[in-house]
């Protein structure tokens, strides 16, 4: 089943603060096998000229994605998540996620289109701090493929 | 050490880098990342929906791709933007061995203000997993 292109444009109200701990970015440092001394000493980020530990470019994607939640479980939009796969994931920075940050994200469908029977969807996660001020945009495109398809 | 504007060209090459990722990376980075989905650890799920073998996270490959300008530049918050596509599933088999990820990247223009645009290519067993994937990265 399309989606409904009149969602093309809703925005969804800002979701409640998320704050970075300087632990989460270590472990996520760590995940990822990223030994950047930016992401888990202070004084090494210091040097650097940021305030505290920062995170990882792709790091955000963690607090956008969850927000997009809200788009992803609309019963009004009706996206069947069990057949959605990632296609595409774009970041612009206005400055990294640093420890101690509390995170808004305003959520945003910015494009719905069909393409050979499967839907494609395109959320924009505007990433804000406690003072309003922007951090980062997240662009993610999902692609929930044709019921009818099989096997690929 | 600052990467200079002044010094890098087009056609530039960052090093190269490999990254071995096996079924205990997905398991730390879906904990690390809150990205629970099956298809990341769960074979007999990921079978069921028609993939050949669990597969790695979208946003792992994307984070390692990310370390070669990272690691290039030093200080991450040099990278202004990030996009890729993902266009093919990395497979991670449970043989103890894994998959490895490789990255090259190179300059592909000079911008204004001191910026960069990196055009990077990641592959798994030569095969390309992410396309149209780019940089930019303000340099010194």
């Amino acid at each position: 089943m399309a989606l409904d292109p009149s969602f093309i444009g809703r925005s969804y109200p800002p979701t409640e603060p998320y704050e970075v701990g300087r632990e989460k970015i270590r472990e996520f440092a760590v995940a990822i096998g990223d030994a950047n001394p930016a992401y888990t000493d202070a004084e090494a980020a210091k040097a650097l000229g940021h305030p505290d530990v920062i995170a990882p470019p792709t790091f955000p994607f963690a607090i956008t994605y969850r927000a997009a939640g809200q788009v992803v479980e609309d019963p009004e939009l009706g996206l069947d998540y069990s057949r959605v796969v990632h296609r595409d994931q774009q970041f612009r920075y206005t400055r990294p996620v640093v420890a101690g940050d509390r995170l808004a994200v305003e959520v945003t469908i910015d494009a719905i289109k069909t393409l050979a029977g499967n839907d494609v969807l395109t959320v924009r996660g505007e990433v804000t701090d406690a003072t309003g001020e922007h951090v980062v945009t997240s662009v993610m495109t999902l692609v929930a493929r044709a019921a009818d398809e099989t096997g690929e | 050490m600052a990467i200079s504007y002044d010094e890098v060209e087009v056609g530039t090459e960052l090093p190269a880098q490999s990254f071995p990722v096996t079924r205990a990376t997905l398991v730390q980075y879906a904990g690390a990342s809150g990205d629970f989905n099956p298809i990341h650890w769960n074979e007999k799920f990921a079978l069921e929906v028609g993939l050949p073998d669990v597969i790695a996270h979208g946003m792992f490959t994307m984070a390692e791709a990310a370390r070669v300008v990272t690691d290039w530049v030093g200080d991450p918050a040099a990278v202004i933007e990030y996009g890729v596509r993902f266009t093919r599933p990395v497979p991670v088999p449970n043989d103890g061995v894994g998959a490895v990820i490789e990255v090259t990247a190179k300059v592909a223009k000079k911008l204004d203000d001191r910026t960069v645009q990196v055009d990077l290519v990641a592959t798994t067993g030569g095969q390309k997993v992410l396309g149209m994937s780019k940089a930019v990265v303000r340099l010194a």
